[in-house]
C-alpha cells in the first residue's frame, strides 16, 4: 500500500498526475514536465519531496559511527552538510545521501525513498560498539523544496533567518512560515534553492505560505518528472539508475566523497583504495546526443560492432533542446570527445562523451 | 472515454487519417494514444519520399516512452507539421488539429477505405 505524503490533497487539487513511486503516491507532473522544468531554470518552483527518508543519529560517537558507515568525512562544522555514499564491504553502493551536521553529536541523514527500509536495516546492523541513538523520522517529516534563481527571494519572505548568510550545503534551524524547520541550502536541480524540513502536520501550512509568497514570482509546483530532467541536465546521479549495489563510487566518479586521504577506517575502504590505484574497468560518463531522438535507460552503446557500454539515464534536456544521457562505458571509451553509437529500436544514434554538467548556467551558489 | 471523431479513419497503431481530397491524406496520433504515451517532447519526421504500407515514418518521443508511427498504405509524404519541432506537446493538447503529424499522397483510395471507422476503432481500444 503506497503512503500518501502530508501534501497529497494539495497535489490532487492542483491537478497533479499522481503515480506510485518508491512506496509513495507522488505527483509526476501538474501541467507539463517542460513547463515545470523551465519554471525552475528561470524563476522558481516548489516540490514535495516528503517521500525521502530521514534518520537522526545522536550521541557521543555519532561522528565516529558515521565515519565508519559512510565513505565521506563526518568532520564538517555544525551547520554544514555533506554528500556521501554508503557502501558494502565490496564497494557496491547501498545508497547515496546527504548528511546535515546539526550539532557536535547530532546529524540528520537524508536517504532515497526507495531505499529507506534497506538503509534503516543497514545502519542498525553496524551500531555495535558505538554510543549512539538512531531514529527513523521519515514518516513524521515532510520536505518541501524551493528551487530556482528566485528561491531566496521567496523563502526570505517567510523567515527571519538571514538566508544570504547560509551558503551552499549549509543549513540552520529556525522558524519558517511560522513553523519549526530545518532550512538548508541544498537541492537536486543545479539551481539555487532551499530544502525545508518540517513536521508532517505543518506541511500544508508551509506549502500554502510558499505558494503565496511565490505568486509574485510566478512560482509553479513541480513534479518528479521535471525533478528528473533537472537533475540529469546537471549530471547528478540517481540511485537505482546510475548507481546501485553493483557499482562503486570510483566507477560512478564519486571518488571525491571517499575519504582515502584520511586514515579513518570505513566500510569498503580496501576495495576503493585498490580501485583508485588500479583504475576502475568502467566509468560513468555524460553523453550528448548528436542526432535526433534520445537513448533511454538500458540502451546499449557501440563502437562499430563492439559493445562498450550501456545508458543508465537518458532524456531530452529541455533547456538544451537535445538528448543527454548518463552511461557506463568501458575504460578507454570514457575520455571526453569519444564518439559512440547508441542502439535505439534497431537504429544507431550518434553520441559523444562530454564534460558534465550538460547545462552549465545554473544559479546554484 | 476518448475523443474519437466521426469521419476520420483509424489504424491499429493508433494513427488517425483524414481525407483532404485530391488524393491527399492528413495523419496524426489519436487522443487515446497521446494520453497513453504522456507528454511528447520530440518528433522525428520522415523525409519527403515514398513509403510502403507498414513502413516506419517517424518516431514520437515522450517523457517515458517512444513510439514509431507507420505508413497506413503505400504513399508519398508531401508535408510535415513543422510547428511540432518547437511545440511537440501540441500532439497532447490538440491531437486532431494543431497536433497533426504529416500529409501523404496516394493515387489509390482503397487503402484509406480499408481502415477502421470511429466505431471500429473505439471497439478496438475497448471503449
Amino acid at each position: 500500500m503506497d503512503k500518501k505524503t502530508a501534501l497529497h490533497d494539495k497535489h490532487v487539487d492542483l491537478g497533479g498526475r499522481m503515480e506510485s513511486f518508491a512506496g509513495h503516491i507522488m505527483p509526476i507532473k501538474y501541467t507539463s514536465v517542460k513547463e515545470e522544468h523551465n519554471a525552475v531554470r528561470s524563476g522558481v518552483g516548489i516540490f514535495d519531496l516528503s517521500h525521502m527518508g530521514e534518520f537522526r543519529v545522536k550521541g557521543k560517537d555519532a561522528a565516529k559511527y558515521l565515519d565508519y558507515i559512510l565513505t565521506n568525512d563526518s568532520d564538517v562544522e555544525p551547520g554544514k552538510a555533506y554528500y556521501s555514499t554508503m557502501c558494502y564491504p565490496d564497494g557496491g553502493i547501498v545508497d547515496d545521501l546527504i548528511v546535515y551536521r546539526i550539532g557536535p553529536d547530532e546529524y540528520l541523514i537524508i536517504v532515497n525513498a526507495s531505499n529507506i527500509e534497506k538503509d534503516w536495516a543497514w545502519v542498525n546492523n553496524h551500531t555495535a560498539g558505538y554510543s549512539i541513538d538512531l531514529t527513523n523520522e521519515s514518516d513524521e517529516t515532510a520536505l518541501i523544496a524551493i528551487q530556482g534563481p528566485d528561491a531566496e527571494k521567496v523563502a526570505q519572505k517567510l523567515t527571519d533567518e538571514k538566508l544570504m548568510e547560509i551558503g551552499y550545503y549549509a543549513h540552520t534551524s529556525g522558524v519558517f512560515a511560522g513553523k519549526k524547520a530545518l532550512i538548508a541550502r541544498t537541492g537536486y536541480t543545479g539551481e539555487d534553492g532551499f530544502e525545508i524540513y518540517i513536521k508532517f502536520e505543518d506541511a500544508e501550512a508551509v506549502w500554502d505560505a510558499v505558494m503565496e509568497a511565490g505568486s509574485e514570482f510566478g512560482i509553479k509546483p513541480v513534479g518528479l518528472g521535471a525533478r528528473d530532467t533537472l537533475r540529469l541536465e546537471v549530471g547528478y546521479l540517481l540511485y537505482g539508475n546510475d548507481m546501485d549495489h553493483t557499482t562503486t563510487p570510483m566507477e560512478a566518479r564519486l571518488g571525491w566523497v571517499v575519504k582515502l586521504k584520511t586514515d579513518k577506517e570505513f566500510i569498503g575502504r580496501e576495495v576503493m583504495a585498490r580501485q583508485k590505484e588500479e583504475k576502475p574497468a568502467r566509468y560513468i560518463v555524460g553523453l550528448e546526443v548528436l542526432g535526433k531522438g534520445f537513448p533511454r535507460q538500458g540502451a546499449e552503446l557501440f563502437e562499430g560492432n563492439r559493445k562498450v557500454g550501456v545508458v543508465t539515464s537518458g532524456s531530452l534536456a529541455p533547456t538544451l533542446g537535445h538528448g543527454v544521457c548518463l552511461a557506463f562505458v568501458e575504460k578507454g571509451f570514457h575520455k571526453k570527445g569519444t564518439e559512440l553509437e547508441a542502439e535505439v529500436r534497431g537504429k544507431r544514434i550518434p553520441v559523444k562523451t562530454v564534460k558534465l554538467p550538460f547545462y552549465k548556467d545554473g544559479s546554484r551558489k | 472515454m476518448s475523443n474519437i471523431p466521426e469521419g476520420l479513419r483509424y489504424t491499429e497503431t493508433h494513427e488517425w487519417i483524414k481525407d483532404l481530397g485530391n488524393g491527399e491524406y492528413m495523419m496524426g496520433l489519436t487522443s487515446y494514444a497521446q494520453e497513453q504515451m504522456g507528454e511528447i517532447v520530440m518528433v522525428e519526421f520522415p523525409g519527403i519520399q515514398d513509403f510502403t504500407s507498414g513502413d516506419v515514418l517517424g518516431t514520437l518521443e515522450a517523457v517515458k516512452t517512444a513510439e514509431d508511427f507507420y505508413a497506413p498504405f503505400d504513399c508519398k509524404v508531401v508535408r510535415v507539421n513543422d510547428g511540432l519541432e518547437d511545440e511537440p506537446a501540441l500532439i497532447n493538447e490538440s491531437s486532431y488539429e494543431k497536433g497533426w503529424l504529416i500529409v501523404v499522397k496516394t493515387d489509390d483510395p482503397s487503402g484509406f477505405a480499408g481502415l477502421k471507422s470511429a466505431e471500429e476503432y473505439s471497439e478496438f481500444i475497448g471503449e
